[in-house]
């Protein structure tokens, strides 16, 4: 549009250019394209375009500055420590390194980052291979109102809001599985590296499986639509030539569409994982809420670092040297960097394949 | 799979004679000229495991459902949509009902607006390097989890500019989150508008405002509403970024934009139901009911909106 206001003179510019006057309304009509609604339009489009670049510029420069003190702190043995003592906010604060803080506050974020990436590594999982299974399913195999069913699931599942997953897995899901499911799990599972993670005290419903499986069934509509989408995309010729080889569709579905649309399933995966790093309010319902203590089996009571924050941000006002906030904020940049880095790499993945619009939105 | 290519071009007619010296272990093709019994088994097997997955992602959508009514309908109340929440945990939903319709016509107005807008100009004007910062910068940000953006606007706006809880403070943080869609859907929309028509816009000598009013952007409309919606389904399913900015409070929301905090219904959910008392605890599964019945009307209006809009613009 650009291009072609720039190269078309008004219409009536000829005849104008003939007499001085007509000259002089061709001179002024250029000018109000020039500084017109045309620029107008662009600038104020512009500004609103920059402001997402500005707020995300702002955000890390709030975050860095809040944490910076904190850093100074704790230091690079903040990552492996597994400690959470906030120490006597009652008493007079001391100063190290020019920062100020409670008598004894010493953090570690191991806990936190072991209980964000366990959690959704079993969500990752356990949504996975049902998002695929169904997305190969819808695609391939069943009716196109089936689809319509599983499209309208998928967005319903996207919108029931997190806090319900939450109040649904502490209430009802959690007992069931610590009630039915985990002490026959934990019975019969033996005393090897890897499964060995399966046997102990199954708790009462409130650990890290409860809160990965919850956050399972909350990724499992990004994966499901995103894979479904990449599958729509394979070609039709080149499946029909599969098929007219003598493959069953079966074999169509698992050794022509699979591997043509792999990358982008793989990216889709990982937008999931990104989601579920991020996802808050249902862990922090779920989790168990354990500080400082890597939990020690898959039922354990744990947090991650998005539940953390919400949880202790109210308390950590009661630091009133600000260094729990500022604590606080350094997770926050933590979690921020995580989440950055995995999608990143989902979207070069996903985008190798779809090269149009990308499934943005919550999940469908 | 080369081998089925040349098996299965035997006419149909030849008997199973014809195959008998060619089936050998591991055979594609049985006595009948059928896919092997393998075959056939791994098909089954295989669609099988898919089927089964497709009923099982059914399963905790209904038992989520069913869980959240079976809670909440027993002792349900008209009163919990027409009274403002008590300190005692009597009362109603009304003012988190209030509240939270505020916030998604709030971040309608400002993400909406600064999100067309910024939609627009990545489609029509922001090429090369500077449109790709630009569209990387706002991904980046959809990818931000909620909490952060919640803790940024905790010590920014609420502490930081002294607004304390109030719709401000929530709005701008919701519209942080929201943005990038509304954006992200308004640039794909746009960039489908055939060029044919800004070609005849422009032909015809429309100004350059008019035609994004009536032609570019109404052809876009569908993707325009497709954003919007799920920014709406996000100002009604967000907590984390509430918590610490538009705080509680139990009166109905007013119109001071700072110094009031809002009370919205996630913050329900979230507060009431490990409360001691029942009352407060039937509050917390009555307000997740209301949500998961907006979500539903929501998806239902927004399959009419979008139908609807995709024949107004096919019409013109």
């Amino acid at each position: 549009m650009a291009l072609a206001a720039r190269q078309a003179p008004p219409a009536q510019a000829p005849a104008a250019r003939a007499g001085g006057r007509g000259r002089l309304a061709w001179l002024r009509a250029s000018s109000r394209r020039l500084t017109g609604e045309r620029s107008f339009l662009r600038y104020a489009t512009g500004v609103a375009a920059l402001l997402p670049l500005l707020a995300l510029v702002g955000i890390v420069a709030i975050l860095a500055a809040k944490a910076w003190p904190a850093m100074k702190l704790n230091g690079a043995g903040f990552f492996w420590r597994s400690v959470w003592d906030p120490g006597n906010t009652y008493g007079a604060p001391v100063k190290t390194d020019g920062v100020l803080h409670p008598v004894g506050a010493h953090y570690g974020a191991l806990p936190l980052i072991v209980g964000t990436l366990a959690s959704s590594a079993i969500a990752v999982l356990f949504a996975v291979p049902l998002s695929i299974g169904a997305a190969l399913a819808v695609v391939e195999k069943l009716p196109r109102r089936a689809s319509h069913v599983l499209g309208m699931f998928l967005e319903l599942l996207a919108g029931i809001p997190s806090v319900v997953f939450g109040l649904w897995g502490i209430l009802t899901l959690g007992p069931v599985l610590s009630r039915d499911v985990y002490p026959a799990v934990a019975s019969i599972m033996p005393d090897v590296p890897v499964l060995r993670f399966f046997r102990g005290d199954t708790g009462y419903g409130e650990g890290l499986m409860t809160a990965g499986l919850v956050l399972g069934v909350m990724i499992i509509p990004i994966v499901a639509a995103t894979t479904r989408d990449l599958l729509r995309q394979v070609p039709v010729l080149t499946k029909e030539g599969a098929a007219a080889l003598g493959m069953s569709d079966w074999e169509v579905a698992s050794k022509v569409s699979i591997p043509w649309v792999r990358a982008g399933m793989i990216g889709a995966s990982v937008l999931g994982l990104a989601r579920a790093l991020g996802e808050t309010m249902a862990v922090a319902m779920v989790s168990g809420s354990l500080l400082g203590t890597v939990p020690a089996n898959l039922y354990g009571k744990m947090g991650t670092i998005a539940s953390t924050i919400v949880q202790q941000l109210d308390g950590a006002f009661s630091d009133g040297t600000g260094f729990a906030v500022r604590t606080l904020a350094e997770f926050a940049l933590l979690l921020a960097v995580i989440t950055l880095l995995t999608n990143i790499a989902a979207r070069l993945l996903v985008r190798k394949v779809a090269a149009t619009a990308l499934p943005v939105g919550r999940g469908v | 799979m080369g081998a089925p290519g040349a098996d299965g071009a035997v006419p149909a007619g030849a008997g199973p004679d014809v195959l008998l010296g060619e089936g050998g272990p591991g055979a594609t093709l049985d006595l009948y000229g059928r896919p092997s019994w393998a075959r056939r088994t791994a098909s089954l097997a295989g669609w099988g495991a898919c089927m089964l997955a497709t009923g099982l992602i059914g399963v905790p959508l209904i038992w989520v459902i069913y869980g959240v009514a079976g809670r909440a309908v027993p002792h349900w109340h008209w009163s919990v949509i027409t009274e403002t929440t008590t300190s005692t945990g009597g009362g109603g939903l009304a003012n988190e009902i209030a509240g939270t319709l505020v916030l998604m016509a709030g971040v309608v107005v400002l993400a909406g607006s600064v999100g067309v807008l910024s939609g627009v100009y990545l489609a029509e004007y922001a090429k090369g390097s500077l449109g790709s910062l630009l569209r990387s910068g706002s991904e980046v940000l959809a990818g931000i989890p909620s909490i952060v953006l919640g803790y940024v606007g905790y010590i920014a706006l609420v502490i930081g500019l002294h607004w304390q809880f109030s719709l401000a403070a929530a709005l701008i943080t919701l519209s942080l989150l929201t943005v990038p869609y509304i954006a992200k859907s308004t640039e794909v929309a746009m960039r489908q508008v055939p060029t044919a028509y800004r070609e005849g816009a422009d032909a015809l000598g429309l100004p350059e405002l008019t035609t994004l009013r009536r032609v570019t952007l109404e052809a876009a409309l569908p993707g325009v509403t497709t954003g919007l919606l799920v920014a709406i389904a996000i100002s009604l399913g967000e907590t984390a970024p509430l918590l610490y900015t538009a705080g509680f409070t139990d009166n109905m929301p007013g119109l001071s934009l700072t110094h009031a905090p809002v009370g919205y219904l996630t913050y329900a959910v979230w507060t009431f139901y490990n409360q001691p008392s029942t009352a407060f605890q039937n509050l917390s599964y009555d307000a997740a009911l209301v949500l998961v019945v907006l979500v539903l009307l929501l998806i239902i209006a927004s399959r009419l909106i979008v139908a609807l809009t995709q024949k107004h613009t096919e019409s013109n």
